[in-house]
């Protein structure tokens, strides 16, 4: 299903930034910009960034802003405080490979006091640049090129493409498991059931990838729905990897993010102290919105101590993760408490984020469902609506004239005419005769809507 | 619950890092030296205001305002802040290999610095810095095992970090030996007979470079680079080319030569086919900013359906590009910051690498050979029989034990050889002498009393 079309991905997004680069060479389009709703990046699509972690960020590039009375003194106290955690007191320098100690004890502070009191141990947690770069580190160690049958790793459909090119890139094989639109979505585990059972004879399932809350399909699992899951798992001996970034942006009402570690935890023996749990989270998303800083950390339950030992190798022959990155990481579990002087300010903002984001997931909804053509379930959480396209014979018809996916097509002609840049369904999984467009929905509200 | 027998193969072959810092260390001096990797911060050297003022407008723009910074400082920020999506470094940055702009202005430094030579910015791919950029492009051209393994030819020494990562790409590592006596030159010979050797247990595919030498700090001399490439040509070699130590060239009357600029005066035939992939890094640059974690490659006579994907994979931070913006388009003479920029930009490899080559000459039982460019020094230690053999009675490699006992004794850390592949029995350490001048002496001096003390066990 994705092997070939690895080198086909992006062909949008080079004719997009092309448009772009002829836009400011003042060629006309029936359009002035293009409004890019494609990826999941906060900052590009309007949100500020938080007022305190630039603040923070910028004192300990430039430490002399340290004495400047312009700065808040929470600010600058940090800022300190980070330095002196650095070698040498700069951001300049290399840190240890799996992250700056005191930063990792803190995530394991922020993991323990979000799971209700669940310890969390530092030396189970690793940072990297990003969640994609831990994930396909543990996916490195899970998966074996040379062994016959090939691994496989149950991954949902729809998913984010990133993940499953790590799959795929590594020589192992992505078994998908479909998610239920007509419910939103939801992760059905006789579906589980049923793509472990299409495995047999094609490869060995040795993990399940889950996204929660969901990416690109806005769901957000229930309690129930995740003990589930573990249950699984543990059942058919799985190794849980869960993509638990979007954790912060959960907007259906009765809904609450669940983490897996706690879930676990709380399910006590047998399951809490055998099934093997990777969660991933990071600074891009959420209200820090940093992607382009590059930090995410991955957190690892019930591992064996040697294979633990075999992790930390690969983790240490990476170069460390960029400094300012773990700092933002840190300030992003560590942030300014009541009675600190950033903290109104910094409250105000995360609210204000909030309520934005709320909003412009309903107004997506609406707007979408509103249009002939479409249709979207309630969107819970995540950052993307992952709408129906019902497209009419004579398009599908023209789409495969041209030898493109009839999503892709939509996707082209979207962009080409009215400048918008969105992503075709197929790049995420779909089921077959299905076609969807994936639509950053924070976008809406942030800037004039179209 | 998984366990060891389960782990990828290839991971459990990844050896491990040798791992000094974990000892505990007695103290009878103040503070731990830590020389064993190229981190001039860690060493002690300031980063450069210029760039970090920048940096930190860009970070947080209500700077802009900020008088007390200088005014080129803050227009070349809010130029910045205007190549970057939404105005912030929080952005993903496009998905075209990097900014557009800094792929453009490296470009154009890559032309300027090799006098003229066309650099085109689609070639030019931002990263997340060497180690990841070389991985993903190494993982390319793994296949088969056994005799089909892929092989890459390797300089011995080689930099520290090369043989885990040969190890975890699945690739096999096929040393070509530099010679030492003759300041660690590269030997045609000895390339055809590594080549020879290396085919029949495997297939190369590859030649890594380092230019210049990585820890070695020698610099390839062009002759050789030339007739080298008619070899790598009629084999169907891909180049690979370390250059990230190319700003710390300072033998005298040396200036550094790319190897792409070798490649282009070698006459279209080769020019225009031969593939060769070129590396460089902040870290190493002359603004040392390793913590940032980024640099470029620029990728030549490349597959246009591999260049595609090596474009898609690399997200490469913002951050980082913004500074490599900066270390490619420095200060002019009429702006405000030109005079502390170059200031610090002159300082002192070359007196630190020429003083500490003539120190350690000077000491028992050390040589070392002159190093003209790079950050390390690469000297050979020659140890006695008494550590040999209480090395093989601990299980540790001779030149590591010389490095934990350095460190306990007098806390000076080095790197030891065998990282660098030094696999005979020509035992060498290498520290990075980008530090400040007081503390190369406290290092050095340090380093002659240990040596003095190891060779008085004999008496």
């Amino acid at each position: 299903m994705w092997n070939m079309k690895q080198l086909e991905y992006g062909a949008l997004a080079r004719r997009a930034n092309q448009i772009k680069k002829e836009l400011r060479q003042g060629v006309r389009r029936p359009y002035k910009e293009v409004i890019d709703v494609f990826q999941g990046d906060l900052h590009r699509a309007g949100m500020k960034p938080l007022t305190f972690v630039r603040q923070v960020l910028a004192a300990c590039v430039y430490p002399p802003l340290i004495n400047s009375s312009n700065l808040p003194l929470d600010v600058r106290q940090r800022a300190q405080e980070e330095l002196g955690r650095c070698v040498g007191g700069s951001v300049g320098s290399y840190s240890a490979a799996p992250g700056i100690p005191e930063i990792i004890h803190s995530i394991s502070e922020f993991i323990k006091r979000r799971d209700g009191g669940i310890p969390s141990h530092p030396e189970n947690i690793y940072i990297s640049p990003g969640s994609q770069w831990s994930i396909s580190n543990i996916l490195n160690v899970l998966v074996n090129r040379e062994a016959s049958p090939r691994t496989g790793v149950l991954i949902p459909v729809p998913c984010h493409n990133k993940t499953v090119l790590s799959i795929t890139q590594l020589g192992a094989v992505a078994v998908p498991y479909y998610l239920s639109e007509e419910q939103g979505w939801a992760l059905q585990v006789e579906e589980l059931q049923r793509a472990h059972e299409s495995a047999k004879g094609v490869c060995n399932p040795v993990a399940l990838y889950v996204i929660n809350p969901g990416n690109p399909a806005g769901y957000v699992q229930s309690q129930k729905s995740v003990l589930e899951v573990i249950r699984f798992a543990w059942e058919k001996r799985l190794f849980l990897l869960v993509d638990e970034l979007y954790q912060d942006c959960v907007y259906g009402e009765n809904c609450e993010f669940v983490s897996y570690k706690r879930a676990l935890s709380e399910m006590g023996p047998p399951f809490s102290g055998t099934v093997e749990l990777a969660s991933f989270h990071s600074v891009s998303k959420g209200f820090s919105g940093e992607c382009g800083l590059r930090a995410g950390y991955v957190e690892l339950v019930n591992l064996d101590p040697a294979v633990m030992k075999h992790i930390h190798t690969l983790f240490s022959k990476d170069a460390c993760s960029p400094v300012l990155g773990q700092i933002a990481l840190n300030l992003m579990t560590d942030p300014p408490k009541p009675g600190d002087p950033s903290y109104l300010l910094y409250k105000q903002e995360i609210e204000q984020i909030r309520t934005v984001l709320v909003h412009s997931v309903k107004k997506v909804h609406e707007v979408v469902n509103s249009l002939p053509g479409f249709s979207c379930p309630p969107i819970e959480g995540g950052l993307f609506a992952f709408p129906r396209l019902h497209l009419t014979p004579k398009a599908i018809q023209k789409a495969k004239e041209l030898g493109l996916q009839p999503d892709t097509f939509y996707c082209t002609r979207l962009l080409e005419e009215g400048g918008v840049f969105t992503g075709p369904g197929w790049e995420y999984g779909q089921k077959e005769g299905t076609y969807h467009i994936r639509y950053n929905t924070s976008r809406a509200l942030f800037k004039v809507h179209h | 619950m998984s366990t060891v027998q389960d782990v990828n193969p290839r991971v459990r072959g990844i050896r491990a890092p040798v791992n000094l810092q974990g000892l505990s260390v007695k103290k009878p001096f103040k503070s731990v030296i830590d020389v064993s990797s190229g981190d001039p911060h860690k060493a002690g050297m300031p980063p450069i205001s210029f760039i970090r003022q920048v940096m930190a407008v860009c970070l947080y723009p209500e700077l802009l305002k900020e008088k007390s910074l200088p005014l080129d400082v803050r227009q070349r920020a809010q130029k910045l802040l205007d190549m970057c999506s939404g105005g912030s470094v929080g952005s993903y940055s496009t998905t075209s290999g990097g900014l557009p702009q800094v792929q453009k202005s490296i470009s154009e430094f890559i032309t300027r610095r090799d006098g003229g030579v066309p650099s085109h910015p689609e070639d030019i791919i931002l990263t997340t810095g060497l180690q990841k950029s070389l991985s993903v492009f190494l993982n390319l051209l793994t296949s088969g095992e056994g005799k089909t393994q892929t092989g890459v030819l390797t300089p011995m020494p080689c930099p520290h970090t090369l043989p885990m990562l040969l190890d975890m790409t699945g690739l096999a590592l096929v040393p070509y030996r530099l010679f030492e006596e003759q300041g660690w030159a590269v030997n045609l010979d000895e390339l055809h007979r590594a080549l020879e050797a290396g085919r029949v247990h495997c297939e190369p595919k590859a030649i890594y470079i380092s230019n210049p030498g990585k820890p070695t700090g020698e610099q390839p001399i062009v002759g050789t680079s030339c007739t080298a490439f008619d070899l790598f040509y009629i084999r169907g070699l891909i180049v690979v080319t370390d250059e990230v130590h190319q700003d710390s060239v300072y033998g005298q009357d040396k200036e550094f030569i790319s190897y792409k600029k070798v490649l282009s005066e070698m006459g279209k035939m080769y020019a225009e086919t031969m593939e060769l992939v070129s590396f460089h890094s902040i870290s190493t640059a002359h603004i040392g900013e390793g913590g940032l974690r980024g640099g470029y490659m620029e990728v030549i006579n490349i597959d246009p359906a591999v260049k595609k994907y090596l474009t898609v994979i690399s997200s490469a931070s913002v951050l980082p590009q913004l500074a490599l913006e900066l270390s490619v388009n420095p200060p002019r003479p009429e702006d405000s910051s030109y005079n502390s920029y170059t200031q610090v930009r002159g300082l002192s490899y070359g007196n630190n690498a020429k003083r500490a080559c003539e120190f350690l000459n000077r000491v028992e039982g050390m040589s070392c050979q002159p190093s003209m460019a790079g950050l390390f020094l690469y000297p050979r230690v020659h140890l006695p029989p008494h550590i040999v053999e209480e090395a093989k009675r601990l299980e540790v490699k001779a030149d590591v034990l010389y490095c934990q006992r350095l460190l306990r004794e007098e806390g000076i850390c080095v790197g030891a050889g065998c990282e660098n592949g030094q696999e005979d029995k020509n035992y060498h350490i290498r520290l990075c002498i980008l530090t400040p001048p007081s503390t190369l002496e406290e290092i050095l001096a340090r380093l002659r009393s240990f040596h003095h003390r190891l060779l008085e066990k004999l008496a």
